[in-house]
């Protein structure tokens, strides 16, 4: 690990030649499983040992006044403790958490505390901390404080600052940032010791003071810091107990709150420069097809506008704002092959997964035990099947790309929100041509992401840094609503095949078998306890590129499961709350959460007229989630979720206040998806547009409130961002199954209510 | 041509052809970026304003429509002593954003409607305020309208 190899990544291809099953897929989605897991894992922060890393991170962070501690914070002389976040904070509060997991160990006084983006650079890198912390934490690996699969995918992502995976709380937060506070903690201990002339066990420290009860004498952190910098700090230092904490499991207000009421907070897209030109874009409708031809002329007569390039895939416009831009692309016809993929549609897609689950030779990946078919064949078994799909599935962050570039003096200077700043280096690099040493990137703050901004996937950044190196001055480029739709790296087109036998109202046997570009096994652990079970993956590639999507593939995966464990428990005559508990082992995680959330909900207690009821429970990223929506029908026969309840066991909310809004967050942004959310192909483009076609849920149709409860369990911190999410869409199916008796077997519902 | 009105009691004056939405008049000509562009074509709100205090998404309202009125963004929303707005206050005493990004709009929508009836109802609400957050705010977004009218009882213990 010390080696830092290089990421083996695997940049999405531009020529995609027609649709068909390929491998190349498969390769890319295993990086992205483990973007959730493991690279999205980045533990980053400080460098211990190293002087060279230690003098880097000073000049990056430290200054006049100020102390430096590794690449993990600073102290100044007024006390102020600035806590340096790697991770990238697109509105799921990990940077005020991370803040409180360091300044609770460091006993800082919280309101002289400063939450701040690092700046992208290989000392807060993911192999900084490794070098750091690796070789003391070898108990803690047998601990499973970090899954072993995690470990095998770590030397990939050591270059790397990725924000993904529910992963800054459970790595950076609970590896970096604890024990960082905690050992500088203990050197501002030593140093007062040696100041005052006492012991340092007759130190306490409180509020960003050490003090001494025996003498009244204290003195204040800022006062230490200087000394306190001097001296080597514990990579192994001790950490407070649960009862200790002041801080962590707090509801505290998120400091980035007060710049989002008032206007001030500057997003990438609000960025700007003095002379800067605004750029707009259109890509080839068909992914795969390319810039056969165009006639600039008619941009060029446009008022405002500067001028027309031309990319292999793309033309863009640069004017004197976005309005000129727009215009300017309207007047454009250019012409578009479309790379082979004519024949690519949605109907083509689900065929496809459908004939090559059923005639593939053996399965990409697997996952399991026993002995299913076994199983199935016994004498008195009763089996039952039934097929899901799900469609392609939009990020829709409310902010579109924009990336602003300025190539001067051999240096491209890029400022925008992207999840990991120092693979956007590394891309932009490469695409302008230039060593990495010669691009500077400057995160800013992101409207939404979802998994949308992983540098690796997102085309921007090469757009800008070709189009920067070709114009005099800055320039800001923005997608359009309708670029952003129609050029997504989508949640997977995906379906799945579940069988299972019965007897005696208990499962003996479930398989699934789910065809999708990415695999699922290692990531969405298989919850229920039963004698054999088998998951198969099938790989499809279509035309377009897939990406993770918020909690990535326990979406799918659980609306699956889920969906088909109501299934199942109908056709066992149970009901779907105590089918599942009956299947969860007794005294576990899992069976506390759905006990508590049948509890909370009422399960079992009459219903309103035309109520119906759903439940459902998946563990994705370290975080058992279960969850109960009540839907009633509206006049116009579409679904209304009326009232919906969480239970939710991550181990421990960091900040309660923060993980309440992301669990509700994510249960109406999974109503959302599966109410009424699909990209659909026809001739191998994507059919929608914007939010007119691509209906995201209104406040209207969202529960009035949702009841959000954490089990404080101790276990190992979960992801908080994501885990919301994946029992809300077949809680919504089995909730309208429940009501109407029809089941509900693809997404969206809306176009099943329809039909 | 210059386009004359005023914005946050302010007058100014754009240098724009009349066809350009008041949203990119705001941003690129103005530099005011507290106002956001979602989607270009009035679906999602976050482009919302006040012109001449009607609620209006800034995207698709040519500037030159706006000739002689009277603006409000997100930025004039705050007293003159920089006091906040009762509805940002309450916005943040609920902790509503979490991107943020579409927060601007939905502060205005909720101005808005509570400019227009006081203290909205559910009904009211679920009504008015058709702004689009991903990010699923919509729970605090709700309790924030109700304690910033005095229904804040009615919210409590909301999500």
């Amino acid at each position: 690990m010390a080696d830092n190899p290089t990421p083996d990544l695997d940049y999405p291809e531009t020529e995609t030649p027609a649709a068909k099953p390929k491998k190349k897929g498969v390769k890319r989605r295993i990086f992205l499983a483990g973007s959730a897991l493991v690279v999205g894992g980045g533990i980053f922060g400080v460098w211990w040992t190293d002087s060279s890393a230690k003098a880097r991170a000073n000049a990056l962070i430290g200054g006049e006044g100020k102390q430096a501690f590794g690449s993990v914070m600073t102290i100044a002389e007024d006390d102020t403790v600035t806590v340096f976040s790697p991770h990238i904070d697109f509105g799921q509060g990990s940077h005020t958490a991370l803040g409180q997991m360091l300044a609770d160990e460091l006993d800082a006084d919280w309101d002289k505390v400063a939450i701040e983006q690092a700046p992208a650079d290989m000392a807060f890198a993911n192999a900084a901390l490794a070098k750091g912390f690796l070789p003391t934490m070898t108990g803690e690996f047998a601990a499973g404080l970090i899954p072993d699969a995690v470990i095998g995918m770590m030397a990939r992502s050591m270059p790397l600052m990725i924000t993904g995976g529910s992963s800054a709380i459970r790595f950076t937060g609970e590896v970096a940032m604890r024990r960082t506070g905690a050992a500088v903690r203990a050197a501002l201990i030593a140093e007062a010791a040696d100041r005052l002339g006492v012991p340092e066990s007759e130190l306490t420290t409180a509020d960003s003071v050490v003090t001494h009860a025996k003498s009244g004498k204290s003195l204040r952190y800022g006062e230490l810091a200087a000394g306190a910098a001097e001296r080597s700090l514990s990579s192994d230092p001790v950490l407070k107990t649960r009862e200790q904490w002041k801080l962590i499991g707090k509801p505290i207000p998120r400091r980035d709150i007060p710049a989002k009421v008032d206007g001030s907070a500057v997003y990438g897209i609000d960025f700007t420069l003095p002379d800067m030109r605004v750029a707009t874009i259109a890509m080839a409708p068909v992914r795969g097809g390319k810039l056969e031809s165009l006639d600039e002329a008619p941009a060029m007569a446009v008022k405002g506008v500067e001028k027309v390039v031309k990319l292999p895939d793309a033309v863009i416009v640069v004017g004197k704002g976005y309005w000129q831009a727009k215009k300017g692309l309207d007047a454009l016809a250019p012409k578009w092959s479309d790379g082979g993929n004519a024949s690519v549609s949605t109907a083509a897609v689900y065929a496809a997964q459908a004939k090559l689950r059923q005639t593939a030779e053996k399965p990409d990946n697997k996952g399991g035990a026993g002995d299913v078919d076994a199983a199935f064949g016994a004498s008195g078994a009763q089996l039952v099947e039934a097929e899901y799909k799900v469609p392609f599935l939009h990020h829709a962050m409310m902010e579109p790309f924009a990336l602003t570039g300025h190539f001067k003096d051999g240096t491209l200077t890029l400022w925008g929100g992207l999840q990991d700043p120092l693979s956007t280096r590394t891309k932009a690099a490469k695409a302008a041509g230039l060593d990495v040493e010669n691009v500077v990137f400057n995160p800013m703050i992101m409207g939404g992401g979802f998994g949308r901004r992983f540098p690796d996937l997102v085309e921007i950044i090469d757009q800008v840094a070709v189009l920067a190196k070709q114009v005099p001055y800055p320039v800001k480029l923005i997608w359009s609503r309708e670029e952003e739709v129609r050029h997504g790296t989508y949640r997977p087109q995906s379906s799945a095949a579940l069988k299972a036998s019965l007897y005696s109202g208990q499962i003996t046997a479930m398989r699934m078998d789910y065809v999708q570009s990415g695999n699922a096994e290692g990531e969405v652990p298989f919850i229920y306890d039963i004698p054999a079970s088998s998951r198969r993956h099938y790989a499809y590639q279509s035309n377009q590129v897939d990406g993770p999507w918020r909690s990535v593939n326990a979406t799918q995966i659980g609306f699956y499961t889920e969906s088909f464990m109501d299934e199942l428990a109908a056709a066992a005559g149970a009901d779907p709350y105590q089918f599942r508990r009956n299947h969860l082992p007794e005294g576990g995680r899992h069976r506390a959460v759905l006990d508590e959330v049948a509890r909370r909900s009422g399960w079992g207690t009459p219903l309103p007229e035309g109520v119906g009821r759903g439940i459902a429970i998946v563990e994705s990223f370290d975080t058992i989630v279960a969850e109960v929506v009540e839907v009633a029908l509206k006049d116009d026969g579409s679904p209304k979720v009326v009232r919906a309840f969480a239970v939710v066991d991550c181990g421990t909310a960091i900040n309660p206040l923060n993980a309440e809004a992301q669990i509700a967050g994510g249960l109406i942004m999974g109503l959302s998806s599966a109410m009424g959310e699909q990209v659909t192909l026809d001739k191998g483009a994507v059919v929608e547009s914007n939010f007119t076609d691509y209906p995201i849920l209104k406040l209207a149709d969202a529960p009035p409130v949702v009841d959000v409860h954490f089990i404080d369990s101790g276990a190992k911190t979960g992801g908080i961002g994501e885990p919301g999410l994946p029992p809300a869409s077949p809680a919504l199916a089995n909730a309208l199954a429940a009501l109407t008796g029809k089941r509900i077997r693809t997404l969206p519902v809306l176009t099943q209510a329809k039909a | 041509m210059a386009i004359a009105f005023s914005v946050n009691g302010k007058p100014v004056s754009v240098e724009a052809e009349p066809d350009t939405p008041l949203l990119w008049a705001l941003r690129d000509d103005l530099g005011m970026t507290g106002t956001k562009f979602g989607c270009g074509v009035a679906a999602c709100g976050a482009c919302s304003v006040h012109v001449d205090g009607n609620l209006t998404r800034s995207c698709s309202l040519p500037v030159g429509e706006v000739a002689g009125k009277s603006v409000t963004t997100i930025e004039g929303l705050k007293a003159a002593d920089g006091t906040l707005h009762k509805v940002q206050q309450a916005w943040i005493d609920a902790q509503v954003p979490q991107c943020g990004y579409c927060q601007s709009g939905q502060i205005m929508a909720a101005v808005a409607l509570i400019e227009q009836v006081g203290s909205p109802s559910d009904d009211q609400i679920d009504e008015a305020m058709t702004n689009i957050c991903r990010c699923g705010t919509y729970p605090r977004i709700r309790k924030a309208i109700l304690a910033a009218t005095g229904a804040a009882a009615a919210a409590e213990g909301a999500a």
